[in-house]
């Protein structure tokens, strides 16, 4: 059988190692840690919709809605004990108060029975009062790290930047959000509805991962796509 | 007429109600249906028209169109014409200004450079398109007025431009499109009305000579082809009432009878009216959260206004109906050795050369090469808006850039091409080649009548293919591609990909579709079956680039999405938001939103041209024809040709990551990638 026939099986549990550990790459671009029961997702940007709508840009209000029906479908998948949401979980320092009250249900559905930690943010740098879980600058669990803004520090699992990857291939470019990580750290992709994102081929990424040689997990339709940062443009 | 049309008429019915004594006069050498445009020009009374009168000048010299006669092989596909670039180079010699048209930038450099590289005589050509930089265009506009040119090269940037220079020829390099087209093309010569116009259209494959046959045809019988008045769109009638809103407040009573005087609105429902000012408003979503945000507001005695002045100044910063394709700055560099494509590491601010398509770019990676502003050049780099390229010494670009045209073959033009393939008397009017060819077709296939599609079925290279005629146009026969391929996927025929050009449609898998066919497992009549404009059409439209971009558009024209924020200068190429993003919340939270309604009707003629593909399906039930062949018939050999040369669609990004992701692996494992 062909190679890349058997890489393709849809089934097969993709991995990402970080100083390590093993970390099981979901295709929403969340990372989950078995032995811990912990699921770390990143920039969910809620309320961005409200957010440039009180600047006159009326976005669709449904992007809160969209964000946490997805995250609700990871948290029943993995059943985890803990969840980290890597920070810019809220779009300003004002929007968690303006959760709508169904939201703020299903806020509170996910987050019965487990931990819950908002880790801090450039843009929700407070923490969000009217909601439940707690709040950290960062948290170190073992030999990872998890905050927000990367430092390229060994460890480090951390969001902000936004990661794409565009893959040109016969004559056609693919754009999707991606997980970047060369095996010591990594930066995982915005999980929100509205968020644009940045090209790992930028140079804030080449100050984070000190080897050019860093390793992209493309989020596929039901797979991840593994390739070295070099194949995308 | 366009969204530009809309907005004019909606300006028109304003003014009207301003100044009742206003008099309106409209001037038009091509026009396809001089009644709709009279219509326009006056306002519509409620539940009735009125026209404007109409005054029919005559008495032009009829122009003098020929087919260039070529002593060369007339190629099988392309775009280029580079077979008659002698002939061509000689026509110039031959005249005072020539003036040489082209549908596309890229054929433009490419005729440019074949005609600069043949030059013996030093004859000033110069190159115009509209992606040069202003400065350049500028001065090639000055050169010929000043009567210094021998030739110029340019797209429709020059088509209905100002009379510049005593142009004594007019060239129409590849297909004419359509009939008024052409014909506005024409008219750039000997811009008199007592003499005639001369041109010579030159085909650079054997379809287009059919297709200059026909326009041929057409232009002596002065047959226009311009599309009729269209029903005015929801995007443009947004931005309008924001505007009016701007101006003074409005009653809504008042401004409903205001806009339905202009003609492409003279239809429209009161409650797409209301659902537009709400839109307007708070955005018109069902959840109805945004009322405190509201950019226009009910005064006490129901007027409605502006909510700020902010309000104000943005409309005014993005109104207009052009939507700009998202353009790089080209700059020329030094070349770097083998880098790869990170960013810096490069000397920044060479020369300017022009802009390109932000699209094109993206499928391009670092190294490859193109040609642009007359030269073949290397993509090196991409930073922030602007794009680096060095000259590169190769013969050919190695990047066919893009497509053959924007403008499809008019529907008029197709069907003429239609009879003309139909009616063999007619074909000796045609070179000996290309009549020898469709000959051949007739002994080996058949070639379709004006109602009829043949589809073939014929292996080759261990896939099968299904290639089919239905001359409608590329932007239809894509849209076709697409939702055949996805009924094939469902009838386990394993499509791989598809081909679209103006004439056919090439679709090929890895299932033996002539033997599905013997043994009934695929019935034609199904595969082109109507319905597919339901479901089938419905599911690609949740995910099709082209949609995104069509409701992206409407965004934009709306005002939902500004061009530019208020003070808030940011970089393109740093998204705020995506707007594709936007559009999947939308589709799935409120399907029936006034923009997702502006979109589709967008759909219907735009980009993906649902209703020509419509009525091309509905004049073909009972009449498809089906031919197996054991090989390639000579019919679908141009389209055959586009495989590798166009791109190649489907929706399946998913395998194509795949296979970039594969490639490492086969190299890895030692095999050829």
């Amino acid at each position: 059988m062909d190679v890349g026939v058997a890489m393709a099986d849809e089934r097969q549990t993709t991995f990402v190692h970080v100083n390590g550990i093993d970390f099981v790459a979901d295709t929403s671009g969340a990372l989950y840690w078995a032995e811990e029961r912990l699921l770390v997702v990143s920039d969910l940007h809620l309320e961005k919709g409200s957010s440039f709508a009180m600047r006159g840009i009326l976005l669709p209000p449904y992007d809160t809605a969209a964000t946490l029906a997805r995250l609700a479908a990871l948290v029943a998948r993995y059943d985890p004990r803990r969840v980290i949401a890597l920070g810019d979980s809220f779009h300003d320092r004002e929007a968690h108060a303006r959760v709508s009250g169904e939201d703020r249900d299903a806020i509170a559905a996910m987050q019965a029975g487990r931990d819950w930690i908002w880790i801090a943010g450039n843009h929700d740098p407070l923490p969000p009062a009217s909601l439940r879980g707690a709040v950290a600058d960062e948290i170190a669990i073992g030999a990872v790290c998890f905050r927000h803004e990367p430092t390229g520090a060994a460890g480090e699992i951390a969001g902000h930047l936004h990661p794409k990857a565009r893959v040109a291939t016969r004559g056609r470019s693919i754009e999707r959000r991606c997980i970047a990580s060369d095996g010591v750290r990594a930066v995982l992709p915005s999980f929100g509805a509205y968020t644009g994102g940045l090209n790992i081929r930028d140079r804030a990424f080449a100050k984070i991962f000190a080897t050019p040689a860093f390793t992209v997990h493309v989020l596929g339709d039901g797979r991840l796509h593994r390739m070295p940062a070099a194949r995308c443009s | 007429m366009s969204k530009r049309g809309d907005l004019l008429s909606l300006g028109l019915a304003r003014l009207w109600r301003i100044a009742p004594q206003l008099r309106a006069i409209g001037l038009s050498a091509t026009v396809a249906d001089p009644d709709s445009l009279a219509r326009f020009l006056v306002p519509q009374p409620p539940g009735g028209t009125s026209s404007a009168d109409l005054v029919v000048a005559t008495g032009g010299a009829a122009p003098i169109v020929e087919m260039l006669e070529t002593a060369e092989r007339i190629p099988w596909a392309g775009h280029s014409a580079r077979h008659a670039m002698a002939e061509i180079y000689d026509l110039i010699k031959r005249h005072k200004t020539s003036l040489m048209f082209v549908n596309t930038r890229s054929q433009a450099e490419m005729l440019f450079q074949e005609l600069w590289a043949m030059n013996d005589d030093g004859l000033a050509i110069a190159l115009h398109h509209g992606s040069l930089d202003v400065a350049q265009r500028r001065k090639v506009e000055d050169a010929m007025a000043a009567g210094k040119l021998r030739g110029v090269v340019c797209t429709s940037s020059l088509d209905l431009g100002i009379d510049w220079g005593d142009i004594d020829l007019v060239v129409n390099v590849g297909a004419p499109k359509g009939a008024s087209r052409l014909m506005q093309r024409i008219g750039r010569a000997n811009h008199r009305l007592d003499e005639p116009s001369r041109a010579i259209l030159v085909p650079a494959n054997r379809f287009e000579v059919l297709e200059c046959r026909a326009a041929i045809d057409a232009v002596a019988e002065n047959a226009q082809d311009t599309p009729p008045l269209r029903t005015g769109a929801l995007d443009v009638l947004a931005q309008h009432i924001l505007g009016c809103a701007c101006g003074e407040p409005f009653f809504a009573d008042e401004l409903f009878a205001e806009v339905r005087t202009a003609a492409p609105y003279t239809e429209l429902a009161r409650k797409d009216f209301d659902d537009t000012i709400d839109f307007v408003a708070t955005g018109g979503y069902a959840l109805k959260s945004y009322e405190r945000f509201a950019r226009i507001v009910q005064t006490k005695d129901g007027r409605w206004r502006v909510a700020n002045p902010r309000v104000r100044q943005m409309y005014r910063l993005n109104v207009g109906t052009i939507v700009e394709e998202q353009m790089l700055k080209v700059r020329l560099v030094r070349s770097r050795s083998r880098a790869a494509g990170t960013t810096g590491g490069i000397a920044r601010g060479g020369r300017l050369l022009g802009q390109i398509e932000e699209y094109f770019i993206e499928g391009l990676v670092a190294g490859d090469t193109f040609v642009f502003g007359g030269e073949i050049v290397r993509y090196e780099a991409l930073m922030e808006d602007e794009v680096y390229v060095s000259r590169a010494n190769d013969r050919d670009a190695k990047v066919p850039s893009y497509m053959g045209g924007k403008f499809p073959l008019s529907t008029y033009l197709a069907e003429r091409v239609r009879h003309l393939l139909a009616n063999k008397a007619a074909w000796r009017g045609l070179p000996d080649q290309v009549r020898e060819w469709l000959s051949m077709q007739v002994l080996l296939s058949r070639v379709p009548g004006p109602r009829e599609l043949v589809v073939e079925t014929f292996p080759r290279a261990g896939k099968t293919y299904l290639v089919c005629y239905p001359f409608e146009g590329r932007l239809a026969h894509q849209t076709l591609g697409m939702l055949v391929t996805r009924r094939l996927e469902r009838a386990r025929a394993r499509p791989l990909g598809f081909v679209a050009n103006e004439y056919a449609l090439a679709v090929w898998a890895a299932g033996d579709l002539s033997a599905m066919m013997r043994q009934g497992r695929l019935n034609l009549a199904e595969l082109f079956s109507p319905d597919m404009l339901g479901d089938d059409l419905e599911a690609w439209l949740a995910e099709s680039a082209l949609m995104k971009r069509t409701f992206r558009n409407c965004a934009i024209i709306s005002g939902l999405i500004p061009r530019r924020f208020v003070g808030e200068e940011k970089s393109r190429r740093q998204m705020l938001f995506s707007t594709d993003l936007v559009y999947d919340v939308l589709r799935k939270h409120q399907p029936d939103h006034i923009l997702l309604r502006a979109a589709r009707a967008d759909a219907a003629t735009g980009l993906l041209d649902i209703r020509r593909l419509s009525d091309m399906l509905g004049r073909i039930q009972g009449h498809i024809t089906y031919k197996e062949l054991d090989r390639v018939s000579p019919l679908a050999v141009p389209v055959m040709l586009e495989i590798g040369r166009e791109a190649v669609y489907g929706e399946a990004s998913d395998e194509l990551l795949a296979e970039a992701a594969e490639e490492l692996v086969k190299e890895a494992m030692g095999g050829t990638p």
